[in-house]
């Protein structure tokens, strides 16, 4: 226990933050954040705090470790998507998306053109489809109880759409390698762009009742700040990225598939407080819609949607790491191949663990009443990020 | 069919063989008030039975003991009956705002049981006492904290001549009952020996602080203008016009003072959820939590219709009930439906537009709900003690002005006279 301590000590002061002196720990109160905690998610953090301000921060991710990358080894490429999309099943076709890049970049597979613009459709459906569960939760945190049943609400606009396309709400197993499992129905596109217009508009009303809400605002300016050197520094991907001042985006910054034509802008703000970060999905999920009807306009109107392959596709011994930008920041497989239809190592590289790193630097120093908007501001996802 | 028959049959052997002599014995032993100049005797409530309308005096001597005005009228089960509707009206209301449909499906009607529904799943369930807590107070305090609440209500005067408790220091005596409710909290928390009852209590302390001094003053000046503390008498004084009209500001500080009382969003500090988990109610559990609801919600009623008194002339309104009621059939079954001889139309109105402008003001208490974040609580504490507190000040010199300028108070211009 003791040893243990010090080893936590130890790690926290590698990560630069305030040690506690033994003598001054009377004043203190431990207070254990989690998994039970209404303001935590599956995840648990100590933290100590001296009146109302935080002194200590400890995360304890774990608690919904499943052992993805292990399972990975034990089936064959295609056995592998269903259960890859478990840690974040609302972004299920991103998680998925990159998954498929790297196989067949692996496999060595061309997907055709049609089956590329859906599936960078469905990935944008569900990014929207996590950032409106995101910012619902953002609300709930801060007390706005609107702001938790509205984007819950208007969730289902994008979860119909997805519905209609794969025939699941979430969970689709719809992006696979080679393409997209099926082809999208009729009537599609139209139903699809009265949806976008639509939410589009409850995008204002969501400006309105919250974003410019004087106690919102009084509560996240200036909370938490993370700047561009710490946010490159820490490592931390997305949106907490971009809020930081850095306009990075994997679509832009290394396209796959058709995001080389699309013509859209990566949004970004500089103060790099609980409010940009805030601020920053909202931004980005109009430029999505905005994306999305590019990518329904560009798209070819018939021809395969997905490639012919082998029942267990397999490519010569190898590895590739494959990227694309998800609802919280850079998702990535690393994937090692023997020459096996089943992969010899699989390792994900997930957007909420490493903007998960950024919590104990901007939690210490602030006020018992920011942790919530703080850490949520995060785009943390505990479950993606236990993999 | 037979069933029915037999059913009949042996309620009323029941009833006559058990039920009658027991009421004769409780009769025989009440000292029964005098009706229309006899003595009430168990014969003549026989009578009554057959006769209802010879009840009345009986209504009329019973609606006129303090007992039935601390427990039933103006007291608490009227309190807690506005308090049912505020419930109920605050989730369908919610759930219009947020575009959800609220409850629905108990009572067939919209949901309208699903209090009754809620309240009875509260007295199912076990009562969990976290270990090491301080058992007698955490038995009590639940309890203490509905008595406070309905202390308050018995100060209320909803019509004239209508309330409990008519004191001459009226207003003192809410403020100083008002003041033992952060008390309750803290000690209810200190007793659950758990982290986060414990900042959950002294948050309720920090805020109960920093909001009692504007609550005060923005009171003070209705004192000014009406130059009592009676409430009965501030209620009296705003006859033709409400104090609202002169003191706006001092009536915004009240209704923000009393949100911040009441632990309402934006100011639900003391049990913000994502941060301290349930504040002081984290360890309450089955009825203890039912109890301590019950409580917050009178404690909306009591405030809102302190509101109402302080500001929109209490129970002034125009007469839209007819003061006598028309000449028509006295006796019989017509008789008690009407209530002739306990009819009041003054006293009617006035309850009428009590409750009203109380239901009016309870929907704009519900209303930041929906709109509003929590705030936090440095900015609480500045906004209690710097910005609040200079508004009532600027209200108060306005109140001093128009009593100095002669336009209200005694002799005023605008004064009834």
């Amino acid at each position: 226990m003791e040893k243990n301590l010090e080893h936590q000590i130890d790690e926290s002061e590698k990560l630069g933050m305030q040690i506690v002196k033994e003598s001054e720990d009377d004043r203190l109160m431990t207070l254990s954040v989690g998994p039970q905690h209404p303001g935590s998610g599956h995840f648990r953090f100590t933290i100590k705090v001296d009146g109302d301000y935080v002194v200590h921060c400890d995360p304890d991710p774990g608690y919904v470790h499943r052992g993805e990358e292990k399972m990975c080894e034990y089936r064959n490429f295609i056995q592998n998507i269903p259960h890859l999309e478990r840690p974040v099943i609302h972004d299920s076709a991103n998680i998925t998306y990159s998954y498929s890049l790297a196989v067949e970049e692996l496999v060595g597979i061309q997907v055709p053109r049609r089956g590329q613009f859906i599936r960078a459709i469905a990935s944008e459906l569900d990014r929207q489809i996590y950032t409106l569960y995101w910012l619902a939760i953002y609300g709930i945190f801060l007390g706005h109880s609107t702001m938790f049943m509205w984007p819950t609400g208007d969730r289902e606009l994008f979860i119909d759409l997805m519905d209609a396309l794969s025939g699941a709400r979430v969970t689709h197993a719809f992006n696979i390698p080679g393409g997209v499992r099926n082809d999208i129905p009729d009537g599609f596109k139209d139903k699809c762009l009265r949806h976008i217009s639509y939410f589009e508009k409850r995008l204002k009303e969501y400006e309105d009742i919250f974003y410019t809400n004087p106690l919102f605002i009084q509560r996240t300016e200036g909370v938490g700040i993370l700047t561009k050197e710490d946010a490159i520094g820490l490592g931390v991907t997305g949106s907490v990225l971009r809020a930081s001042g850095v306009p990075y985006d994997i679509r832009k910054a290394e396209p796959y598939d058709v995001y080389n034509e699309i013509d859209f802008k990566v949004q970004y703000m500089k103060s790099g407080d609980s409010l940009a970060r805030a601020y920053v999905p909202l931004l980005d999920m109009k430029e999505s819609c905005h994306i999305m009807r590019q990518l329904l306009d560009k798209m070819p109107e018939s021809g395969e949607v997905r490639a012919k392959l082998q029942p267990t596709p397999k490519g010569p011994p190898g590895e590739a790491y494959r990227r694309v930008e998800s609802g919280r920041g850079a998702l990535g497989y690393y994937i090692v191949s023997d020459g096996s239809p089943k992969p010899y190592r699989v390792k994900i590289s997930v957007g909420s663990f490493r903007n998960m790193i950024a919590l104990p630097h901007l939690l210490v120093g602030s006020k018992l009443a920011d942790m919530p908007s703080v850490y949520w501001s995060l785009n943390y996802w505990p479950v993606e990020a236990d993999r | 069919m037979a069933s029915i028959i037999w059913l009949i049959l042996w309620i009323l052997i029941i009833v006559s063989l058990v039920g009658l002599p027991l009421i004769f014995i409780i009769l025989f032993y009440l000292p029964l008030p005098p009706v229309n100049g006899e003595v009430l005797t168990p014969y003549l409530f026989l009578s009554m039975m057959v006769d209802p309308t010879r009840t009345l005096p009986i209504l009329h001597f019973i609606i006129h003991t303090d007992l039935f005005k601390v427990a039933v009228f103006p007291g608490f089960s009227f309190a807690a009956l506005l308090a049912a509707v505020t419930i109920f009206v605050e989730r369908k209301f919610l759930a219009k705002m947020q575009l959800r449909i609220g409850p629905l499906y108990c009572g067939k009607i919209e949901g309208i049981l699903q209090l009754l529904a809620d309240g009875l799943k509260l007295i199912a369930k076990e009562i969990i006492i976290p270990s090491g807590a301080d058992k007698p107070i955490f038995w009590a305090a639940p309890i203490a904290f509905v008595a406070t609440a309905a202390a308050v209500v018995a100060l209320i005067p909803v019509a004239p001549g209508w309330v409990a408790a008519d004191v001459n220091v009226g207003i003192i005596a809410v403020f100083a009952i008002l003041g033992f409710f952060p008390l309750i909290a803290l000690l209810f928390s200190w007793a659950s020996n758990s982290k986060y009852p414990f900042i959950g209590g002294l948050r309720a302390l920090h805020q109960m602080i920093a909001f009692e001094i504007p609550f005060f003053l923005s009171a003070l000046s209705v004192v000014i203008l009406s130059g009592s503390l009676n409430l009965t008498d501030i209620a009296k004084a705003q006859h033709p016009y409400w104090y609202i009209f002169f003191l706006p500001i001092s009536a915004f500080v009240f209704f923000i003072s009393s949100l911040a009382e009441l632990e309402r969003i934006p100011f639900d500090l003391p049990e913000a959820e994502s941060e301290i988990v349930a504040g002081w109610l984290t360890e309450t559990s089955g009825m203890i939590f039912g109890l301590i609801q019950l409580g917050s919600y009178v404690k909306v009623y009591a405030l809102s219709a302190l509101f109402v008194v302080l500001f929109l002339g209490g129970w002034a309104g125009p007469q839209i009930f007819p003061k006598e009621l028309a000449h028509g059939p006295t006796a019989g079954l017509m008789g008690l439906l009407t209530l002739q001889g306990v009819y009041n139309g003054v006293t009617v109105n006035a309850i009428f537009w009590f409750t009203v402008k109380t239901l009016g003001i309870i929907m704009l208490m519900l209303l930041p709900r929906g709109i509003s974040p929590r705030i936090r609580i440095d900015i609480l504490l500045h906004t209690g003690w710097y910005k609040l507190i200079v508004l009532t000040f600027i209200n108060m010199f306005i109140a001093l002005a128009l009593i100095y300028g002669g336009i209200l108070g005694p002799g005023g211009l605008l004064t009834a006279h």
